[in-house]
């Protein structure tokens, strides 16, 4: 199980939390025209990282803050944590 | 009475306390402080179980977690039985009951004993080979004989009575094994202000220091042990644990603890749980595990009576016990001349097998001068003996250890083995640390720490005890002091050992010539040495390979004892060393785990928690039957009398159509959303327009996920300019709240918006029905509640007999409906004041069941439609969605599935006979006697009868289903035999226009 450092709250483990998917995915914006690919790169196409990854998870059991992680895939290291309008 | 084999005075045992026991219906006595297995040998009893393949008798190896064989069966009065017992690990009490395991119809004779009659027919891959033809034999022939002639213990059919508790603890530095390395680094790291917790998988704390002849300071060991233990209860920064093991060594230094709590007393309150799963979250791990002994490997060595000498010497030590009184020791190193020296002590006269040329060591020599006679150069070649084992054929050793010079018969009564030591590098190794070859001790030791782990002792490698005091000492002291930054450093204290020469790495006997005895690597998985030669004969090269083709280490002991001799000999076969053969995975548990400790608490009802509303008592008190709804219990219906669930459904039901019913509607998830872009923000998560829904007015809304599959639906209120309540289905409750702080946080941050889940703060009651104005009337003496000042989808704020409420028209049943929210606490005072007030009108309460009635026959779509594959114009809302605006999951809903004109739509299904129900699930077909697979046209997803026609009455999603209305097909259910022909109607099949919702 998992120790993640919640930027508001601290260290707290793993089932406190929810994992949210890759944090580098950018939701287009709202009226904006894309292609049919941009949009399914989106929806569907994620990167499976060897490595570091940089997610998003939610304090779900908590604060309810989704936040930032850079974790490593292969050995879960966490190297880093932030809040969402921090850079990581 | 008699022990035979129990020696007088020696031991660790209480005396004063005698315990009767029954084994394979035999009584027997043993002492308090016993194992069943030292009980068992005081009594002479070596044959403990059968093999797992070839039912070979067999007796007790080891003398703790390493034993292979002696797995029983454990039975207690309250007719409760546990399988796969370890005899070295179960504490003796009153009336213990145990029998062995995999023998019919007894362990001394054994039907299926017949196999090892056979065993050349049984090499490795066996099964593989044989069982492929014909196929289908299988699963009907096969394998029930197969699962029922191997394996071990009865499982119980009966649920498991006793209680199971978890704990979460923090820590600086956790101890696992409290030998001399781990006492000394606990008492380091304590003694430096850490908060430490130091575990011992036994009851007695120590380890080898309970059975080594060795002093420490001017004490011998046991006594230093004992000391440093009290001292170590006596700080308040530690906690020390017998009887718990450190079982697993997860991410981010989790480390999981079980603790035997229970079954060692003889009288335990009944608040005691039987077992205690500790959490451990700690910041520093030393690993103090020890190291396990290698057996030597002979032809026939694994009659009852061969066991590990460093077993044969605790069973001496610690309980007292002779293993035998004609011993053989058989070694390629110092440390079994410990075990001999001991016998010797006891009054008997052990023969020492030495495969070394000779050792000039202390110890060797101690065992000289008390007169032990010594065959240096010699071996076991082969055991002899039915249910234990009576003579040896031993031999001396040609120079290149191919063959035997000679062979004589010795008599025995027992062959007490060490091959060298295996360090116990399990938690190492689940943590992450690679793991390198010593060429020197033959094994492999902990290398490069990927978590926060430190080795030390014996599982390092280091097999001295000044070596492991110094390395516990020095480490407790550095770990400390990185966590706690204090600088108390204590000095290990002197001691003193016998000293050791190298072992002789040869450690599997030649067979006698001309002879194809088994030689036994894995006594658990029966895995001999000629099964490891067939597997890399016949092209297995990978250690993993080899493993799973023989099942070399894959029984329960997870090859503790035969793992390493077993890449050895690989090794040996393909002439490579062992670093290059590699080794297989270790992985939590260390050893098996009762699978109610895994669950705790959390079985039954606490498997997860009950949600109630704050009516519940209520509903209990008027006959209501629940139903699970997510979390919640909600009531299902109310029984009458005898009433089935169809009679209550339609009761109910009938009566909110032609009078008033109340519904408890308090599970519905609720989110209040607050702030100056609140209305922006549902404007793009809700597919309709929401900017200008006018304050003191409520609307439906559909969300999409992002793939443009429908979410959610429910209605929105608008309470004022920046105020919105939300509702969603009680299913979804949780994750919309989760999408919905996604977006606001994630995604649009900018949005001036904030949402908070209120489901628990309101009470809701739904009150529907043609004479549901004049109640609401009753209920609001002040309010105006005419179809003109609070229409269809209004909203109110009012008294209730001054309980402040909201009142919302709104309706699921398709009837003239409000739904009433108060404050939680007064939902019990809203729910009686509505029934008080209504009753007469008629007033009854309705369960879910007639919920789901009026529902279906309106046509309202619910979960069983919005099932997470449908789009909205497959439920025929595709006039929800703006074309005007853009929101979550819009730009889905061009792609090619999706604007297919030949896609599900929803529509209703009756039966041509109007009589029988048709099952949900069933499929709709157009010929029910086409051949299989039947082309699928649409299924049913939810069932009724109608109150409103008196018949039957489905919802379905029907490919081209608008078109086909009108159309006779078949719904099939194979699961209930059912053929039913069907016509396909509107699914609006109540009130089409929705003039009752309006009137």
């Amino acid at each position: 199980m998992l120790e993640i450092k919640c930027p508001y709250c601290g260290k707290r483990s793993q089932n406190e939390f929810s994992y949210g998917g890759d944090a580098s995915v950018k939701r287009p914006a709202l009226e904006k025209e894309i292609s049919d690919k941009e949009w399914d790169d989106f929806v569907y196409f994620r990167k499976n990282p060897r490595g570091k990854h940089l997610e998003l998870w939610h304090h779900v059991s908590g604060c309810r803050q989704w936040f930032k992680v850079s974790r490593d895939t292969t050995t879960h290291e966490i190297h880093e944590t932030s809040k969402i309008n921090e850079e990581l | 009475m008699t022990q035979k084999y129990r020696l007088d005075k020696k031991g660790y045992i209480n005396r004063k306390k005698l315990i009767s026991f029954k084994f394979n219906g035999k009584k027997y006595f043993g002492y308090e402080g016993d194992t069943l297995a030292s009980a068992l040998l005081a009594n002479g009893v070596h044959l403990v179980g059968r093999s797992f393949k070839y039912h070979r008798p067999r007796g007790f190896i080891g003398a703790g977690v390493d034993e292979p064989n002696a797995k029983v069966q454990l039975y207690n009065k309250e007719d409760k039985n546990e399988p796969n017992v370890l005899a070295t690990e179960v504490e003796l009490v009153e009336g213990l009951t145990a029998k062995s395991q995999n023998c019919w119809p007894s362990v001394s004779f054994d039907f299926g004993a017949i196999n090892n009659l056979f065993s050349k027919f049984f090499p490795a891959g066996f099964y593989y080979k044989t069982f492929m033809w014909p196929k289908n034999f299988w699963y009907r022939i096969y394998e029930p004989i197969i699962r029922k002639a191997a394996g071990l213990g009865v499982a119980p059919l009966k649920p498991d009575p006793d209680r199971y508790e978890h704990k979460f603890e923090y820590c600086d530095v956790l101890v696992a094994g409290s030998g001399p390395a781990g006492i000394s680094s606990a008492l380091a790291a304590a003694k430096n202000g850490a908060k430490v917790i130091l575990a011992e998988e036994k009851p007695r704390f120590g380890g080898s220091l309970l059975s080594d002849e060795v002093t420490i300071g001017n004490k011998n060991g046991k006594d230093w042990a004992d000391e440093s233990i009290s001292q170590l209860k006596s700080m308040p920064n530690v906690i020390v644990k017998n009887r718990s093991q450190v079982f697993g060594y997860y991410d981010h230094n989790m480390m999981v603890m079980i603790e035997k709590t229970k079954d060692h007393l003889e009288k335990p309150s009944k608040f005691i749980p039987r077992q205690r799963l500790w959490y451990i979250r700690a910041k520093e791990v030393v690993i103090s595990t020890g190291s396990i002994e290698r057996p030597l490997v002979f032809a026939n060595n694994d009659r009852p009576g061969i066991m590990l000498a460093s077993a044969a010497k605790e069973y001496m030590k610690v309980y007292g016990v002779l293993v035998g009184k004609k011993p053989i020791i058989f070694t390629n190193n110092d440390s079994a001349y410990d075990c001999a020296i001991e016998f010797k002590k006891n009054g008997i006269d052990p023969l020492v097998l030495d495969i070394r040329k000779s050792s000039d060591s202390s110890i060797v020599k101690e065992a000289k001068n008390l007169n032990i006679k010594i065959k240096f150069s010699h071996g076991v070649a082969n055991s002899k003996g039915h249910l234990r084992v009576n003579s040896a054929n031993i031999g001396k050793l040609n120079d290149s250890k191919s063959s035997y010079e000679n062979l004589e018969n010795v008599s025995c009564d027992c062959i007490c083995v060490s091959g060298n030591w295996t360090p116990t590098v399990h938690l190492s190794s689940q943590s992450g640390n690679k793991l390198k070859f010593n060429d020197k001790i033959d094994a492999f030791i902990p290398n490069q720490s990927r978590q926060n782990e430190t080795t030390i002792g014996s599982a390092s490698g280091a097999f001295t005890l000044k070596k492991s005091l110094e390395d516990g000492f020095s480490k407790g002291y550095e770990l400390s002091k990185k966590i706690t930054g204090k600088d108390t450093k204590s000095l290990p204290p002197t001691s003193n050992e016998r000293s050791s020469e190298e072992h002789d790495k040869f450690w599997c006997m030649p067979l006698p010539k001309g002879k194809h005895y088994k030689r036994f690597v894995d006594f658990q998985n029966d895995v001999a040495v000629s099964d490891i030669e067939l597997a890399v004969r016949e092209g297995f090269r990978s250690i993993e390979h080899v493993k799973r083709y023989t099942t070399l280490g894959m029984a329960t002991d997870q090859g503790k004892t035969s793992n390493l001799n077993g890449l050895q000999l690989v090794s040996n076969v393909e002439k490579k060393i062992v670093p290059e053969v590699g080794h297989t995975t270790f992985r939590p548990p260390y050893n098996p785990v009762t699978i109610g400790a895994i669950v705790g608490r959390e079985v039954g009802k606490n498997y997860r928690p009950t949600r109630k509303s704050p009516m519940h008592s209520w509903h209990e008190k008027n006959n209501a039957v629940f139903v699970d709804a997510g979390l919640w219990l909600r009531p299902r219906y109310y029984k009458q009398g005898n009433e089935t669930l169809n009679d209550a459904a339609i009761r109910e039901a009938t009566n909110v159509r032609n009078n008033v019913g109340v519904c408890d509607v308090t599970s519905l998830g609720k989110i209040d959303i607050k702030g100056s872009d609140s209305a922006e923000f549902l404007n793009r998560v809700y597919t309709n327009a929401w900017m200008k829904l006018p304050v003191g007015k409520s609307r439906y809304g559909v969300m999409l996920r992002e793939d443009g599959i429908v979410f959610d639906d429910g209605t929105t209120t608008r309470i004022s300019e920046k105020h919105f309540h939300m509702t969603t289905t009680t299913a979804q409750a949780v994750n919309i709240l989760a999408h919905l702080e996604y977006y606001l946080q994630v995604v649009w941050p900018e949005l001036d918006v904030n949402v908070l889940s209120t489901t628990e703060q309101w009470a809701g009651a739904a009150v529907a029905g043609p004479n549901s104005r004049d109640l609401m009337g009753k209920l609001f003496p002040n309010l105006d509640v005419s179809n003109e000042t609070l229409p269809f989808m209004g909203f109110k704020e009012e008294d209730l007999f001054g309980v402040p409420a909201r009142i919302f028209r709104i309706s699921f049943s398709g009837e003239l409906a409000y739904e009433i929210n108060v404050e939680s606490g007064y939902g019990i005072f809203m729910w009686e004041k509505i029934m008080e007030l209504g009753k007469e009108m008629n007033i009854e309460p309705y369960g879910t069941e007639a919920l789901s009635t009026l529902r279906i026959e309106m046509g309202h779509v619910a979960g069983s439609e919005i099932d997470g594959r449908v789009i909205s114009s497959d439920l025929s809302l595709e006039g929800m969605l703006s074309k005007k605006k853009d929101f979550i999951g819009k730009r889905s809903l061009n792609r090619e599935a999706f604007i297919n004109p030949d896609r599900e739509k929803i529509v209703g299904v009756v039966p041509l006979d109007r009589k029988t129900m048709i099952p949900e699930g069933s499929h709709l077909v157009k010929d029910n006697k086409s051949s299989l697979p039947n082309p699928k046209l649409g299924h049913i997803s939810a069932s009724c009868w109608s109150v409103e026609y008196n018949n039957p009455f489905s919802l379905a999603i029907l490919k081209e289903g608008k078109k086909r209305i009108g159309e006779k097909l078949y719904a099939l259910s194979p699961l209930k035999n059912k053929s039913i022909p069907v016509e396909i109607v509107s699914s609006h099949y109540v009130d089409p226009k929705g003039e009752r919702v309006r009137s």
